[in-house]
């Protein structure tokens, strides 16, 4: 069975359709892009996947866990399951260290010395290890965001899901979130990304999913698919983005 | 008639504002451990919960307290149970602190982005975790300000328990004035001593906020 699956899923706000029948699977370490126009449900959708948002019919299933916003299961879920959103997130009173050892030590119940380790290693990993003892407002947008990867990572979680993170960021700090990203590929992490960075999405992803209008209207490897769409909306969506 | 001497207004009165600050302190605790809890219910999603609370605010807060401690006093006593000035005075500051720092502490935080609530979610945190070690210690920093200032209404909310037979400062004023017949004397030394209570709180407050601002 594959690591994420989705089985006609709608979701609905009120009178909303916002998603209509998302069929989906995703195997380990595959990296996929969704992309689309404003308001097509690509957000909507990666936050069905952890629990964030309820969906009305269907089924979702990631690691074995069927998705839904009860607690329990929301908790369950976040072991498999990261999220990094596009702005940051962090929590502001706490140091970077602090910050990535709050969950390793009250849900995963670790000791400090060990979730201090781990904070350390995932905070060398992406590039910020002397940046332990400050805190996020110190740091830029884009330590900040890799910050925000560091501790979801402590989770040791299958899957990440990324909401836009690099949208709040200045242009020139762009590169070194897609560099952090671009390793957790290669490592063979699964990722899960919304985004507007085509080139991140045909290079370093190895499927990409269009949405339009709350469905999936296109999908496929990200060579062919951005070089080769099919539907008009997808020629549209390009274009306008290239 | 005893002659009274500006001292001796003075010192009565400044034995009475004991009664006032420790009325004052008694309404504030009892108020804050009432809308602490409240405030964790309200976090909830439970939906008469939240109703409930609602009719509490909206009743406390829509009256005049001196109805409500009238309420308190003289109702509690008809229903056949005894309540002393002193008890009825706290019961219904409680109330009325408790509704007005439950509406201000949910202002505080509400003020902190959702994005922190789901954060903590996706960590795998549990509704007590998130509010323990993510929400309350950003909330309380948020918090001080206002709840310091409004403890200024807290202290001239004290003043109607007088009404009501309870001896703290404005009673005293009152009994002084109809021993000495010095109306503008008296009430301008009670008028003083409020002052001196409450405008280094509603300075500190200032203080605070300015601080807070400044920190963001
Ligand atoms: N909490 C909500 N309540 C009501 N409607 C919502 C809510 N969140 C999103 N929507 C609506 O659902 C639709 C899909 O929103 P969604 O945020 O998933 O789009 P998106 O593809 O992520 O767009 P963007 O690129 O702007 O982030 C939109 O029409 C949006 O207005
Ligand atoms: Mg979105």
């Amino acid at each position: 069975m594959a690591l994420v699956n989705l089985d006609q899923v709608h979701k609905y706000y009120g009178d909303l359709h916002v998603l209509k029948g998302i069929d989906l699977k995703i195997n380990k370490g595959e990296v996929v892009s969704v992309i689309g126009r404003s308001g097509s449900g690509k957000s909507t959708l990666l936050r069905c996947m952890n629990g964030l948002e309820q969906y009305q019919e269907g089924g979702i299933v990631v690691d074995g866990k069927e998705v839904t916003t009860e607690d329990i299961q929301v908790r369950q879920l976040a072991m498999s399951v990261g999220m990094i959103f596009q702005n940051f997130n962090l929590f502001p009173h706490m140091t970077v260290g602090e910050n990535i050892m709050l969950a390793p030590t009250i849900v995963l119940k670790k000791p400090k010395y060990e979730a201090e380790r781990i904070a350390r290693a995932m905070l060398e990993k992406v590039g910020l290890g002397e940046k332990f003892d400050s805190y996020p407002e110190k740091l830029s947008g884009g330590q900040q965001q890799r910050v925000a990867i560091a501790r979801a990572l402590a989770m040791n979680p299958k899957v990440l899901l990324c909401d836009e993170i690099t949208s709040a960021l200045d242009p020139e700090l762009v590169g070194e979130v897609l560099k952090v990203l671009e390793q957790l590929a290669k490592e063979g992490m699964t990722l899960i990304l919304v985004t507007h960075e085509m080139n991140f999405a045909r290079d370093v992803g190895n499927r990409v999913v269009f949405m339009h209008q709350g469905k999936v209207w296109e999908e496929g490897d990200s060579n062919t698919l951005l070089s080769n769409p099919q539907t008009d909306e997808l020629k549209q969506f390009i274009g306008a983005v290239l | 008639m005893i002659e009274f001497s500006n001292y001796d207004i003075l010192r009565n009165l400044l034995f009475a504002t004991q009664w006032t600050i420790l009325l004052s302190l008694a309404a504030f605790i009892g108020g804050s451990s009432v809308a602490l809890t409240l405030t964790a219910l309200r976090l909830t999603r439970n939906k008469v919960v939240h109703s409930l609370i609602r009719g509490y605010v909206e009743l406390f807060q829509g009256t005049p307290l001196l109805m409500q401690m009238f309420l308190c006093f003289f109702g509690l006593s008809m229903l056949g149970y005894e309540i002393s000035a002193w008890g009825a005075a706290i019961l219904s500051l409680t109330f009325f602190t408790s509704a007005f720092l439950v509406e201000i502490w949910r202002g505080c935080i509400d003020t902190l982005p959702k994005g922190q609530w789901e954060a903590s979610r996706c960590l795998g945190m549990s509704f007590l975790q998130i509010l323990r070690y993510i929400i309350l210690p950003q909330a309380i920093r948020v918090a001080v300000a206002p709840t310091v200032g409004f403890s200024v209404q807290v202290i001239k909310g004290t003043a109607l328990a007088s009404v009501i037979g309870f001896v703290e400062l404005t009673k005293v004023g009152t009994m002084l004035n109809n021993a000495t017949f010095e109306p503008f004397k008296v009430f301008t030394l009670v008028a003083i001593i409020y002052f001196l209570l409450c405008y280094p709180l509603s300075l500190y407050s200032k203080v605070l906020e300015k601080k807070f601002n400044g920190s963001r």
